[in-house]
Formats: structure tokens, sequence, C-alpha cells
């Protein structure tokens, strides 16, 4: 008998064994999380970063004031309570006595002071820098008009940050979840300069530490011995695979050597469904996929035009066939389920009519406009080459004959196209998209205030728009603000500058074994809430 | 014969040098910098950036300074991974792809070898048309339908071996990879080697050894081996240049951390140093291995020699 149940064990483990050769390393004694990542981060320097995949890294690696749990809910996170003065302008944090970095060094108020005046420093180079322009004077230090010391951020003892902002912003909690706002240990940034970020060098505050960075082959981190809940996390090492092909990365899924995958191939995903059932996780996301109309060109200059436009599109065709049900269809410009929008965002009258009724009105709108089939438009669609981009303007173009509208195209490379957008006019109708940074309508809205000049790709110039946007800013009252928001909305849908059509999901592939990968609006799945069973 | 290496080495850096010009300014003559992604970036921050970067400069001065460092092997920060320069990223990679594109070279050429010369020797049998009809098909077959077919069928059906990673270079996981880089090239070494031996099989020297009475083996692999393997050298030499440096394809499909990804990568995304040295790189290995092809020919060709 004992032999036997000796023996037994030992077969089912070389059964194992053997049936995972391929992913022998995940069978290593402590809980190794092998995790699919987008790709590269392009630093591990967080105040220079600004990509999904990087922020996966960072949410692991370091803590800031407040963090998103599994569910994307802002939960205290450095500090452990704050207040906010009644004008809604201060702020004052108090530090966790338990926060400590990963070399037993405590984090103090003055690290996060540090830390917001390094991102503001214009030498930084700091992509992201203008996510945290609420706080008081940070633009103009970013401008180089003012020293870093100026910044409305101070300690006011080793344990107690005080940040002040320009104006009440109700979703500067929120904001602070984003990766701009994690510290930097003070002490190794001064002694390392840039290369603070190397293994050897970084100090974290997170529920991970970095080991090790290979460019396209893995970035490892191990649990932080010093975290303060080090005990809950239960997963001991990550394995962050840079998977630049989504392909790849299913493969790789179905042969069991990685446990989740950031991303999937929109053209596999019926047949990943069919196979793979509820391990393919496609969730709403905070995404706006739109056309952008430059209303600076004669023909787009008329709403009426952008209306009919907007109106002829058949998003449910775009986002189940096109997009395989990868895209939901989009009939406004914010995407549902974001924050601070009570009673949910405006929507277009005409989004229930049938489609044919549509077409109707649409061509009626064209013909006042004085297009039609005598007359017809001829306009080009810009947009980055990718073969869903090319299917959805393919499409639209189709969807716009009935209008008496002819298309051309205009296919650049992303950098090309983006840069066309950013520094001339010389476009019709552009391709774009917009993935939110925190959670809430003015990250969406703003898009085309007149004086956005980085991403108003239709030169959308309306002083009620801009008043709206102004008098929601200096709102405090969040259902107040809700509203005036929606009115601004309103105004948008009216006058089409973009055509939104279609918001994003985020997909992923999720092992069984894996426990506590919740779907979320924000895509956010701090690996620190999460388990591995064999 | 070692001044001839030296006068081809000290020949190869103005082509170096040009290749260099030719290509720093090609890569600014593409629109769109390091720094357009699909998330334009605020005037201001983008200005920062670029005076980091000594974007803000003229491009003759930026091209000056960019020579200035490349003379004292600086080959400048990347812009994609800003955490390295562009030496510590070739450093990384390179290893990667040698291992690589070195075994699929050698399978390509002991496989190519091999069934080059059976079917040189059962000419118009069963043998010679399949290796024919292997060869064709190697050839004409791109790697980006090899590779992921490769690894769904060894990696998640049969669990043979791993799907894809590089798991530190060991050997499981370099099989598939090699093996879809080194199809082509067995198949063009197996067609070449075939052509060439059929021609030395009926050559002089070969008749003459067959007369002395020496065994086939011998004739075969010594003497008419030697001779039919020039053209099969003379195509190995551009091609081990490009097989060491990397494919971006196998690279991609399999993701492993070799440089090949680094060229494609860099242009897409305007890493204007990162595409320089890896052509820098691509460049050298190419001189590089024209001048050991060259070599070669002395050594086994016994009309040519350098003096």
């Amino acid at each position: 008998m004992l032999k036997l149940a000796v023996i037994r064990p030992l077969l089912a483990g070389a059964l194992a064994a053997a049936g995972v050769v391929a992913g022998a390393n995940m069978a290593l004694a402590e809980t190794t999380y092998i995790r699919g990542n987008d790709g590269d981060p392009e630093t591990l320097d967080q105040h220079k970063t600004s990509t999904v995949a990087e922020a996966h890294l960072f949410r692991d690696l370091y803590e800031g004031l407040v963090i998103n749990d599994s569910k994307a809910n802002v939960i205290p996170g450095a500090a452990e309570s704050w207040e906010v003065s009644d004008d809604g302008l201060t702020y004052t944090f108090k530090l966790r006595d338990d926060a400590t970095w990963s070399n037993g060094d405590t984090v103090t108020a003055e690290d996060f002071v540090f830390s917001f005046q390094r991102i503001m420093t214009p030498e930084t180079g700091a992509k992201y820098a203008n996510i945290l322009f609420p706080i008081k004077n940070a633009e103009k230090i970013n401008k180089g008009e003012m020293e870093p010391t100026e910044l409305g951020a101070r300690a006011i003892d080793e344990k107690t940050l005080e940040i002040t902002l320009e104006q009440p912003t109700p979703y500067f909690i929120e904001l602070l979840t984003h990766q701009t706002g994690l510290p930097v240990h003070k002490a190794s940034v001064e002694e390392h300069g840039s290369d603070f970020v190397t293994p050897e060098n970084m100090v974290t505050n997170g529920a991970y530490t970095l080991v090790s960075f290979t460019p396209g082959d893995k970035i490892v981190m191990e649990k932080n011995p010093e975290f303060r809940e080090f005990d809950s996390a239960a997963i001991d090492r990550i394995e962050y695979l840079p998977i630049e092909d989504r392909a790849t990365c299913v493969r790789r899924f179905e042969a069991g050597e990685v446990h989740s995958c950031s991303d999937l191939p929109t053209e596999q995903i019926a047949s990943l469904k069919e196979r793979l059932g509820d391990q393919v996780r496609i969730a709403p996301y905070l995404g706006t996929y739109y056309f952008a109309l430059n209303t600076e060109k004669e023909a787009l200059k008329d709403p009426k035009v952008r209306q009919a436009l907007a109106m002829v599109i058949d998003r449910e065709f775009l986002a189940e066939e096109i997009w395989a049900g990868a895209m939901l269809p989009a009939y406004a410009l914010v995407p549902p389920g974001i924050g601070n929008y009570q009673g949910g965002g405006a929507t277009v009258e005409w989004a229930e009519m049938s489609p044919l009724d549509r077409e109707d009105q649409a061509i009626a709108l064209m013909e006042e406009a004085g297009y039609g089939p005598d007359n017809p438009l001829t306009l080009e669609i810009s947009y980055n080459n990718s073969e869903n981009h090319k299917n959805t303007s393919t499409a639209i173009a189709d969807m716009w004959k009935p209008l008496g509208v002819n298309v051309t195209f205009n296919v650049r490379d992303l950098s090309a196209h983006y840069a066309t957008l950013r520094d001339t006019s010389d476009y019709e109708v552009a391709r774009a998209g917009w993935i939110g940074d925190y959670s809430d309508p003015q990250n969406f809205l703003f898009l085309v205030e007149s004086d956005n000049t980085g991403f108003n790709y239709a030169k959308y110039k309306n002083p009620e728009y801009d008043a709206l946007m102004d008098q929601a800013a200096a709102e405090g009252d969040l259902e107040k603000r809700a509203e005036i928001l929606r009115q601004a909305e309103t105004v948008f849908l009216r006058d089409t500058p973009f055509v939104p059509l279609l918001f994003y999901s985020s997909l992923s592939l999720v092992s069984p074994k894996l426990q506590g990968w919740e779907d979320n609006i924000r895509n956010v799945h701090p690996t620190r809430f999460m388990s591995l069973s064999e | 014969m070692f001044g001839y290496v030296l006068r081809r080495l000290l020949g190869a850096i103005p082509t170096l040098f040009l290749v260099v010009t030719a290509s720093f300014f090609l890569m600014r003559v593409a629109p769109g910098g390091p720094f357009d992604q699909e998330r334009a970036l605020e005037a201001k921050v983008l200005e920062n950036l670029n005076r980091v970067f000594h974007l803000d400069r003229p491009v003759w001065e930026q091209y000056l300074y960019y020579l200035g460092n490349l003379a004292r092997g600086d080959l400048g920060p990347s812009f994609i991974y800003r955490d390295f320069n562009v030496q510590q990223l070739l450093a990384n990679g390179l290893p990667v792809s040698i291992q690589l594109g070195g075994l699929a070279l050698l399978v390509a050429l002991l496989a190519g070898s091999v069934l080059g010369t059976i079917a040189a020797l059962r000419q118009n049998s069963w043998i010679d048309y399949s290796v024919t009809a292997v060869a064709t098909f190697g050839i004409t077959v791109p790697n980006f339908v090899v590779a992921p077919l490769l690894s769904l069928i060894f990696g998640v059906w049969l669990s043979m071996l791993p799907a894809g990673g590089w798991g530190g270079g060991s050997p499981q996981n370099m099989v598939l990879p090699v093996i879809t880089l080194a199809l082509p090239q067995v198949a063009i070494v197996a067609r070449l080697i075939r052509g060439s031996m059929i021609e030395a099989l009926r050559s002089d020297h070969v008749r003459t050894a067959r007369a002395y009475g020496l065994p086939t083996r011998m004739i075969v692999g010594v003497h008419a081996l030697r001779a039919a393997c020039l053209p099969a050298v003379s195509y190995l030499g551009p091609a081990a240049a490009a097989l060491l440096t990397g494919s971006v394809v196998v690279e991609t499909i399999f993701g492993l951390p070799g440089i090949g990804r680094y060229f494609v990568q860099g242009a897409l995304n305007r890493d204007y140093t990162l595409v320089m040295g890896t052509v820098i790189i691509i460049a050298v290995f190419v001189v590089v291995f024209n001048l050991i092809v060259d070599l070669l020919y002395a050594a086994l060709d016994p009309r040519v020699r350098y003096d």
C-alpha cells in the first residue's frame, strides 16, 4: 500500500511533466505567472511612460497614493486616507506607516513631492506630464515658465502630503491611479540618474520588484519582501512576455506556455470562442474609434453634410462583421460605463431609427447642402495601415455611396498618419481612436475643445461648446457637472466634428488556472490580487 | 594574403560611410518622427522631448553629431527602448540572431549538400525528383506560413516542442525557428549543389580520379564536391549575412529576442538611431562575408590565388 501511495503521485507528476514539456519552466516550486503583454515597455521610468503595456508593469512594481483593485475600483494605496478642502482645491494625504520601499526605506511625502516635481521638469521629457496639469503650477513648470519647486505639492511632515490644484477637479483621485502619479525612490534617482530603472538599481514600493529586463524576451519580477501586504500576494514571480504578434500569444496560450494574453487577433475571435469558451474575455473598454471630419475643408464645413455622413453608417455591421464582435457600435463620443457621468451620456436621436429612414433623411440633408447624384462629393479617407482600418474604411465608403459621396483613400503608416493629423490640415476624413486615461467624460469631451490643438483633428471651433466645457471645469457638484457635460456632448453630436463609430473592448485570454482576473472597463489587472492553481 | 585582407577591410570603410550617410538622410525623409503615436503629444511635451534627443537641431548638425559619436563607437540612445542605448540592444540581440542564423546555416549547408549530391548521383530517378520537389516547396512557401504551421503542429497539437519563446536559449526552443530559417536555404543549396555536382562528375579531374581507381565515396566526397560547392559558397556569403542578422518574421512569430525585429520596428517607429545601428551591423556582415567567400574560393579552387 505504502509503495503504491508513493508511486502514484510520482507517476502523476511524471505524466504531467511529460504533458507540458513545453511549459516546463512553469512547474517550478514557487508559483510563476507567465503573462503575455502587448509589447515591450519604452522605458521602466514611470514618468516617461505612456502605453497600456507599460501600465500593466507599473501596477505591479509601484504603488501610488491610490490604486485600482482587481475590479478597477479606486482604493487607498500608499496613502491610507485623504481629506479634501471645502473649495475642492486642497487634498491632504496621510501616508501609511508601513508603506516601505523594497530596500527598507520608508515611503515619505517627500518622495511624492520629488516625483511630481520630476515629472513636470521639462528636461525629464515626460510624454504624459499633461495628465497631472490639474496640480497647481504644473503646466507652467512643464513649459519652463516656473521652477519645479513652485509646484502645488508639499510635504507637511514625513507622512503627510498636501496637493493644491489649479481648480476643483472631481476626477483628481481617479487621475492618481495613472502611472504618472507613481512615486520614484528619491535617493536612487539622485544617485543613479536615468539608470535608476536597471534591475540592479531599481527600488520599488509595489508588490513586486524587478529581477531582469531583456528586450524582446521577458521582464521578470519577484515578490517584494518589504511590501506591506506581502502575505496577501499569492503569486511569487511574474514573467511578462512582450508578444507583439497576437496569434503567437494564442498559440502559446493553447500550448500551455502562457497564462494570459493581453490582446487577441480579431480575425480569430469567432473560432477562439468556440474552442476556448469563457477563457476568451471580451469586456467593454474605455475607448472610442472615430472618424474626424476636418471642418476647415469646404465640403465638411456644413454641419448637414457631417450629420448625413454620420447617419448612414451601419455601426452594427462594422462591429459584428468587420470587427467580429470585438467592438461595440457607438452613437456617442463618451463610452458607456464611464465614471462621473451620472444619468449616462447623450446619444443621437436617430440611433433607434430604421436604417432606411436614416438613409432617406441623410440624402435629404445632403440635398439641402447641395450634394447629390448630379453633384457628387469626393472625400478622402486617411487611415493608418492595418487590415481592420482598411476594411472599416472600405465598408464606410460603400455606405456613403447612396449619398453621392465618392471616396478615395490615403494610407500611411502610423507615425506618418498621426504626424499628418498633428502638423497639417491636409486631410478630409481621418481615422483615429482614443483610449481614456481616466474614467471621466472630460477625458473624451476635451478632444474637440477649440484650444486643444494636439487632438482636435476636426479643427472644430464652437464657443458654445468651449463655454460648456469651462463651466463644467469650474463646477464642483458632480450631478450638476454631469448635466453640463451631457449638454456639451449633445452639442458635439449635433455638430458632428467627429463621427463616433465604435467603442473599444478589451480582449484577453485567461487560463482557468488563473484566479482573480476580473474583467473591467479600465482593463486593469494587478497581479497581487490574482492567484494560480496548478 | 594578409595584405589582401587588409586592403579589402580598408576598402570597406568608404562603403560603410556611404551606407551610413544614405540611411541617415533617407530616414529623415520619411514623414513623422519617433514621437508620433496613436496618442498625440502636447506641443510643449514634444518640444521637451525633441530637445532631450537633439532633434530640435538642423539635420546636418544632427548628422555631424551622429558621425562624431559613431567614431567613438557610440551608436546613441534608442527612442523606443529608452532604458537602453543601441549598443546594449545589439549586444543583447545579436548573439541570439547569430546562434539561430548560424545553426540554420549549418543545417542548410549539411542537408543541402547531402540532398544535392544524392540527387546528382541518382539523376532523373525518383530520389532526384523528390529532392527537386521538396526544394521547390522550400523555396516557394514563405516563412510566415511555415513558422506558424510548425508552431501549431509541434507546439500546440503534438506538445513536443515549445510553441514560442527563447527560454534562455535552450535547444528545444531553437528547433522550430532554426528549421524555419533553414528550410528555404536547404532547398537553394540542394539545387545549386545538384547542378554543379552533375557538371563536376563529368569533369576531367573526376574522370582522372576514376581512372586511378579511387573509391567512389572518395571521388564524390572529396574531388567532385570540392568543385561542386563553389556556386553554393558564393551564394551562401550574402545569405549568411542575412541569416545571422536575424529575421523579423521568425523572431516575431516565435517571440525571440534577436535583432531582426529592430530594423522593422525601428523603421516603423522612426527610431532613427536603432535603424542606423542595425543598418551598420548588416553592412558590416555583408562586407565580412563577401570577404570570407573570396578567401574560401582561394582555398577551394586551386586556380584562384590572392597574393
